[in-house]
């Protein structure tokens, strides 16, 4: 246990910015490429999740706690973000029968 | 502090209201108790700037003059409620419960002092938008409106949010005071404006300016047309402050190294807004556009940082708000009339409503900027700022496109004039009215006495 916790104390910082930088970038490709509305929310997820490591990390290299109880805030947002946006796409589901981002055209001109 | 608090119970006062069987009073109770919170925050626009929970928010002329346009831009919208709801009563006191939770976030954009007081208002305020914007639930347009709206501005949440992350790792604080210290103590790491230029595209997303605006007509277009005139009214002005005062505070000492950036995109979403605008035939897509451009137009005061753009800002905000709710009451009654948010819908009102199409006009030219309404002294004092800051080309670049912005404008006053079977018969509801006489009243009044609604 005490040699897992050298090891964690021991990655330089900048691993943690570039597994956070490369989880990003991963929930914005999938938000601008996948059509399906269920894999972008995750994506988004994703995105959320990324900033929550990077927060904690940035907490713990500042000896600060504020980026943690941070972390708190982003959750529970997105938790409250993610309830609408399913309720959102039920009622589309109950009108076009497809979580397909494709097939909502109503509004273009 | 206090408007914050108020303003969240009479929020939960809504929620409660359905129980005690006040459905018809809710409306005008909730209108009275805007009115009430405004007196109460009107007391303290003298007082001394005082910081509560541990500095979160810090209440003092700017928040509290934001705090009372967003008091007053929500009293009037509540207001419009009475009729618009008519179809669906049953949801009443849901829906103004979102619209008063909306302004909660909005009051927190404009007193925050503390980047996790700015990232939750901003997201208090953005998801009700998403569950208003699709409040017609039967109508396939407002689901994908309110679908395109969350997914875009979740995303563009998670970019500030980056931004936000990025800027407590390089300074080690989200309290605004300590970010500014940082900023100008000593040279700021790299990730620190990595951090400002995602904040800053995040803040372009919300507030609808170039390349980030396209979800702005659509989404507009989709939603219940109270629900547009909330979000291009309560939501432009909100975001706006937030983004000045956080500008203003933390960021402006960095102004070099984003001001170009700025100036490009003001000038990009200026012409961009007016050259779409002009080839519209939807009334509320014509607005939209016309919410693009003057983003532009607000954006050049957090370019000008080193101008005081507090109180043209605020003016601008109050005069772009006034003329949008106006010209959208009148908009209601027609759209009720014809079931059509066409221009074409408008034609022959000036012949059979002649008091609604004057207000529409009037509220048409402040838009526009012709004197003397309050739009042409908004224009004025901000670009005499902006000008003071030094950006000549900008400001010459601005007042070409609002002369074009002119034509679309008229588009509007001439199909007042048009020929059309359309008799208007049905009378317009006193509420619509009234809410575009009190709007247009101010913009005069503004017009006429600018320094009457100048607080700093």
């Amino acid at each position: 246990m005490s040699l897992l916790l050298n090891i964690l104390q021991v990655v330089p910082m900048q691993y943690y910015l570039m597994v956070s930088a490369a989880l990003f970038s991963i929930g914005v490709l999938g938000v601008l490429f996948r059509r399906n509305a269920i894999t972008i929310f995750m994506c988004v997820e994703i995105m959320l999740n990324s900033i929550n490591l990077l927060l904690v990390a940035f907490s713990t290299y500042h000896n600060d706690s504020n980026g943690q109880v941070f972390v708190f805030f982003v959750m529970a947002v997105a938790a409250a973000e993610v309830a609408v946006g399913l309720a959102i796409l039920v009622t589309i589901f109950r009108n076009i029968r497809s979580v397909d981002i494709d097939d909502l055209k109503a509004l273009k001109n | 502090m206090k408007t914050l608090t108020y303003t969240s119970f009479l929020g939960i006062f809504c929620l409660v209201a359905e129980l005690l069987n006040l459905r018809k009073l809710l409306i005008p109770l909730v209108v009275l108790g805007l009115v009430v919170i405004g007196g109460l925050t009107y007391a303290d626009l003298n007082a001394e700037s005082a910081s509560y929970f541990h500095d979160m928010l810090r209440t003092d002329k700017f928040s509290v003059s934001f705090s009372l346009l967003l008091l007053l831009i929500t009293a009037l919208i509540v207001s419009l409620g009475q009729n618009f709801f008519k179809e669906d009563p049953s949801k009443l006191s849901d829906y103004i419960a979102i619209i008063i939770f909306a302004l909660c976030g909005g009051i927190a954009m404009v007193s925050f002092a503390n980047m996790a007081m700015f990232y939750i208002g901003i997201e208090i305020l953005s998801i009700s938008f998403y569950i208003l914007a699709g409040t017609n639930k039967k109508d396939v347009k407002s689901n994908e409106a309110a679908m395109k709206y969350f997914l875009m501005g979740s995303f563009a949440s998670g970019i500030l949010l980056m931004g936000i992350t990025l800027i407590y790792g390089a300074s080690g604080s989200f309290n605004l005071g300590d970010i500014s210290l940082y900023a100008t103590a000593r040279n700021a790491d790299a990730i620190f404006f990595i951090g400002i230029i995602l904040i800053l595209i995040g803040l372009l997303f919300k507030v609808s300016a170039a390349p980030f605006h396209f979800w702005a007509p659509d989404v507009y277009e989709g939603s219940p047309m109270l629900m547009t005139a909330l979000m291009s009214t309560l939501g432009k002005v909100a975001s706006f402050a937030a983004f000045y005062r956080l500008f203003s505070i933390c960021f402006s000492i960095s102004y070099d190294t984003y001001g170009w950036v700025l100036s490009v995109l003001i000038a990009l979403t200026i012409l961009i807004g007016n050259f779409s605008a002009l080839r519209q035939e939807s009334f509320k897509r014509i607005l939209a556009f016309s919410g693009v451009t003057n983003a532009g137009f607000m954006l050049m005061a957090i370019s000008s940082i080193y101008g005081k753009m507090e109180g043209p800002l605020f003016f601008y905000g109050l005069s772009y708000s006034l003329a949008t709710i106006g010209a959208f009451a009148v908009a209601l009654y027609v759209s009720s009339v014809t079931k059509s948010d066409k221009i074409e819908a408008f034609n022959g009102l000036a012949y059979k409503r002649p008091l609604l199409s004057a207000l529409l006009i009037f509220a048409m030219f402040s838009i526009a900027g012709i004197p003397p309404f309050a739009g042409f002294f908004a224009k004025y004092f901000l670009f005499a700022e902006a000008l003071k800051s030094g950006h000549f080309w900008l400001v010459l670049f601005a007042i070409v496109n609002s002369i074009i912005s002119v034509y679309y404008y008229f588009k509007v006053v001439f199909a007042l004039f048009a020929k059309s079977e359309q008799t208007f018969e049905e009378t317009p509801s006193p509420v619509y009215v009234a809410v575009a006489l009190v709007a247009v009243a101010l913009l005069i009044i503004a017009g006429v006495a600018p320094g009457l609604f100048m607080p700093f």
